[in-house]
């Protein structure tokens, strides 16, 4: 089947199995391997993106289900060599190592802090444990989503 | 030369540099094995066997060969070389030939032009099996009669240490048998990589590894290739803790490549990859503590076992370590140890992030505790008097050389704050064993708290001849002075290639640092693994950039004599410029008009393998960790939730201070998952929990806050005094959770992970006879195709020919 949706701005369409995810048409289709496969059951959180402004675990959306509606990925948060504050803080707070989780854990952050401009430390960890890492034990990720908050509180919204 | 330099260049040693991966990282721009594509790639797919021992009949594989877009199948007469591969020894088929001796292990293998015609086509590869008895405990495969795993029987290779007297008397004993559960490394990267065929006829493979070396000695033979025909270069790795050492897919990507002529992608689903790698051996240990009534130790007793399941990975090696570490980081004049790693038909274990040592502190910390309860002295008091310190003597005999902070590892970890009591009245659900499952108000919530401490080898042992080669290249840019390192040593996500880019700023003081891409061009790393890179690759960039600036030096002091001057003082290298005594000579870049390049090899010292009774100086650095743990057990639910985990580490020198704490903190997560949740559950040798939601690792709402010390006593010849951090914090975190869960409820937990039938007294503490009988020793070594410690990892470690 052919499934036409809005990614990053921009109208693609690909062809597809009926059973295929939206993780396999980002990935495998359309190029853009970002958002990460780990676990295919929505356990982990490295699939996250947006659809249609919610956040969802693209392995456990239908890719048949995106059609005709927009997506968002950790490919479009920032473009060029620039990023996103919550890019830059885990950069800088020493939040990644292996990196495979990445990518969903900074959507889902992004997301938490788009919602909740000052999240408490409870709040946080909460936000975000749909999310595995199995390299920092998350003490990094925290120090990251506290940083960039609060450097995001400074600026225009 | 490094003096003046670390200071002035900025992230250089010492320095909380930011990761050179980082970046690409966040952007989702990295590019892992699983995100490698190429034009006209097929996909591969690994059918496995369903049983955990079974003769192969046949196989049909003509339903499978015709399903529309599968463009080859293939089994193990297909195979085009050696049959078997291995780390250590040749004994695992690349595909099953005539039996199976695990569930999950590799029997076909096909390509397809997508990932869901590959899936459908493997479902018709038709095997046909004739079930055979399997053994899947690990004491019953060492009893007369049990079902034999290989034709050389049910034992890889059994360890005895025998030190001072073993019938030493004491003044008290203590004894008990601890279990730990067979762990998953779960890398959220699965394996993957991709393979495309050369002109040459041979292949370059793409592939996410912790040591591209030895798997292409293991892969090249078993193609029928010369090694220089398979370049293998490293793939995005997605964490490893071990799971990476052994080959998975490797040989499979190559032959569907070589006989489709195709580039072929490989990557394992999240439940494939729990077949696909090797696991944590799970152990059985009995140990008997002797001791003066005044708390010294005097003489202790250790049987290990570990479940090595089918093949024998790095077995060997694993049992080894647990064998030398099975006391602790204590001194102990008396010991004897036995320790046997057993095979079966379980699936196979190796490597994991500690490499025995977890199994056996796990034991010798529950035992320290059981002393200080029979002596009626603080458990801390009883470490800190048995403590080894440099020039102590390990049970093996070696006398420790270099630093061994321990005292200061303890006390440092004890001086840490605790976590604040929970304040008076009702408590956020949150905050409660369990969190908002927790449906009390936290009347049986009891507080407990545990310490344990340990120690590992870092780098390779035993006789082994560890060394890493680097090349370093500067020249000039339009933007000044920069230098390119090149070596084979794989990131895995600790955080290595940072701490490489850093030993060449501080070496050249030069801040433009770049890498090669990881591959075989240049001459063995090593393993990403042992805690080893930052001391052996570190040590030869180190290296590496020596030489290079000594060539600088003798042209700045050529110029210099050819312009009738003479130079004074030591020349040294800073922010892009040469300096004499201190004083700015001038830019680098003035020197470059042909760049420098030199190429180094690392040794560490040589160490001895243990001789018959144990004995040698096996191991080169040791490095120390205590850890402290605060717990809440819900006594009437039998949840149980880390308040907090203190931990002090002895580094030597932290290169990258931010790096060293996330492997701290990350060490901790990982022994926390073993303690309170993670078993790869066995059922007649099948795995009944391969996925996410079955086989559960700490998420953000597990982890407590990790507080950390580090001790930095610098290791003396060693470059820059830095001991290795990737293992420590996982072999300490799983003993103080579980003693601090005794603490809290009194019970004798004595298996990890803690269930919460353990907690509530549901389930007795698991019970065992008497330790089963250790095999002869020296034994025969029938194992086929030895080629490990002793020939076939030592030869790559020779640098290439040019």
């Amino acid at each position: 089947m052919i499934v036409r949706a809005r990614v990053n701005g921009e109208w693609r369409s690909a062809e597809v199995w009926a059973g295929a995810s939206l993780l396999h048409l980002l990935r495998d289709h359309l190029g853009l391997p970002g958002s990460k496969n780990a676990c295919e059951q929505g356990e982990c959180g490295s699939c996250s993106v947006w659809l249609d402004g919610e956040l969802v675990c693209a392995c456990l959306v239908l890719a048949a289900q995106a059609h005709a509606r927009e997506v968002r990925t950790v490919e479009a948060l920032a473009a060029g060599d620039r990023l996103h504050p919550v890019q830059e803080a885990f950069v800088e707070a020493g939040a990644v190592q292996c990196g495979f989780c990445t990518p969903g854990f900074v959507v889902a952050a992004v997301d938490l802090l788009q919602r909740d401009p000052a999240p408490d430390d409870a709040t946080i960890r909460e936000a975000l444990s749909g999310n595995l890492c199995r390299c920092t034990g998350y003490a990094k990720i925290l120090d990251a989503v506290r940083l960039a908050a609060q450097r995001m509180a400074g600026r225009p919204r | 030369m490094s003096v003046g330099t670390l200071r002035r260049t900025r992230g250089g040693v010492g320095s909380s540099a930011r990761r050179v991966d980082g970046v690409p990282k966040v952007k989702g721009a990295f590019q892992y094995g699983s995100d490698l594509w190429a034009e006209e790639m097929l996909w591969g797919q690994t059918v496995r066997s369903p049983h955990a021992h079974a003769r192969i009949r046949g196989v049909d594989i003509a339903k499978a060969l015709s399903y529309p877009g599968v463009r080859a199948v293939l089994l193990a007469a297909d195979v085009p070389g050696r049959k078997t591969f291995g780390l250590e020894f040749a004994d695992q088929p690349v595909l099953a030939q005539d039996r199976v001796r695990y569930v999950g292990e590799p029997v076909a293998i096909l390509a397809a032009v997508d990932p869901e015609v590959a899936r459908r086509a493997a479902e018709r590869v038709v095997v046909d099996y004739e079930v055979l008895p399997a053994v899947t405990d690990m004491e019953e495969a060492l009893r007369p009669g049990a079902p034999q795993v290989h034709e050389y029987g049910n034992v890889l290779h059994h360890v005895r240490i025998v030190h001072g007297d073993p019938d030493a008397p004491a003044d008290v004993w203590v004894e008990g048998y601890y279990e730990t559960a067979m762990q998953d490394q779960a890398i959220l990267g699965p394996e993957a990589g991709m393979a495309v065929p050369a002109d040459d006829g041979g292949v370059d493979l793409y592939v996410a590894t912790q040591w591209l070396h030895v798997d292409r000695q293991q892969v090249a033979p078993c193609l029928g290739l010369p090694p220089e025909k398979v370049r293998l270069h490293l793939a995005g790795v997605g964490g490893a803790f071990g799971a990476r050492e052994d080959v998975s897919m490797h040989i499979h990507a190559c032959m569907l490549a070589l006989r489709t002529g195709r580039p072929v992608r490989i990557v394992y689903s999240r439940e494939e990859s729990f077949f696909g790698h090797v696991h944590r051996h799970p152990s059985r240990v009995w140990m008997r503590h002797g001791a003066t009534r005044d708390g010294r130790l005097v003489n202790v007793y250790a049987r290990v076992l570990l479940d090595g399941g089918a093949y024998a990975s790095s077995g060997a090696a694993v049992i080894t370590n647990a064998a030398t570490f099975a006391t602790g980081p204590y001194e102990v004049p008396n010991a004897l140890v036995e320790a046997t790693r057993v095979f079966t038909h379980n699936p196979p274990c190796g490597a994991m992030r500690g490499f025995g040592a977890p199994q056996v502190c796990f034991a010798h910390e529950a035992q320290m505790d059981r002393l200080a309860q029979a002596l009626g002295m603080d458990p801390a008091r009883v470490r800190l008097q048995n403590a080894m310190k440099t020039g102590s003597v390990t049970i093996t005999g070696q006398v420790v050389r270099g630093s061994a902070p321990v005292r200061q590892v303890i006390e440092r970890c004890l001086a840490l704050p605790m976590p604040e009591e929970p304040a008076a009245g009702p408590r956020d659900p949150q905050a409660l064993p369990g969190g908002a499952g927790n449906v009390s108000r936290g009347e049986g919530v009891r507080r407990g708290v545990g310490i344990a401490v340990g120690y590992k080898n870092i780098a390779y042992s035993g006789g082994f001849d560890d060394s890493a080669e680097a090349r370093v290249r500067v020249f000039r840019t339009a933007d000044g002075p920069a230098v390119e390192v090149h070596s084979a040593a794989a990131e895995v996500g600790e955080g290595l290639h940072t701490v490489l880019v850093q030993v060449a700023r501080t070496e050249l003081g030069i801040e433009h640092v770049t890498l090669h891409p990881p591959d075989t061009a240049i001459g063995s790393a090593g393993s990403t693994s042992a805690s080893r890179q930052t001391m052996m690759s570190g040590g030869a960039v180190q290296l590496a950039c020596r030489a290079v600036a000594e060539e600088l030096f003798r042209r700045v002091r050529a110029r210099a004599a050819s312009a009738g001057r003479t130079l004074r003082g030591e020349l040294t290298l800073a922010d892009g410029r040469v300096l004499a005594a201190g004083e700015p000579v001038g830019e680098v870049d003035n020197y470059l008009d042909e760049p420098i390049e030199a190429r180094r090899t690392y040794h560490h010292r040589p160490t001895q393998p243990l001789d018959e009774r144990g004995q040698g100086d096996v191991h080169v650095t040791l490095a120390f960790a205590a850890q402290r743990a605060v717990v809440e057990v819900d006594e009437e639910l039998g949840l149980a939730r880390v308040v907090q985990l203190a931990s002090a580490h002895d580094v030597g020198r932290a290169i990258n201070p931010q790096g060293v704490e996330g492997q701290i903190e990350g060490g901790a997560a990982m022994g926390l998952g073993l303690a309170l949740m993670e078993e790869v559950q066995l059922d007649g040798g099948r795995i009944r929990n391969a996925s996410f939601t079955d086989y559960l690792i700490p998420t953000f709402l597990d982890m407590p806050p990790v507080v950390s010390a580090v001790v930095e006593e610098p290791e003396p010849g060693v470059p820059y005094g830095a001991k290795g951090v990737g293992e420590m914090a996982t072999l300490v975190a799983t003993p103080a959770i579980v003693a601090a869960l005794r603490a809290a409820t009194g019970r004798p937990l004595n298996r990890a992970p803690v269930r919460p039938d353990d907690l509530i007294g549901l389930a007795p503490p698991v019970a065992s006879g008497p330790p089963p009988p250790a095999p002869a020793v020296p034994g025969p070594r029938p194992v086929p195709h030895y080629h490990g410690l002793d020939a076939g990892q030592q030869e790559l470690m020779r640098p290439e020919s040019d």
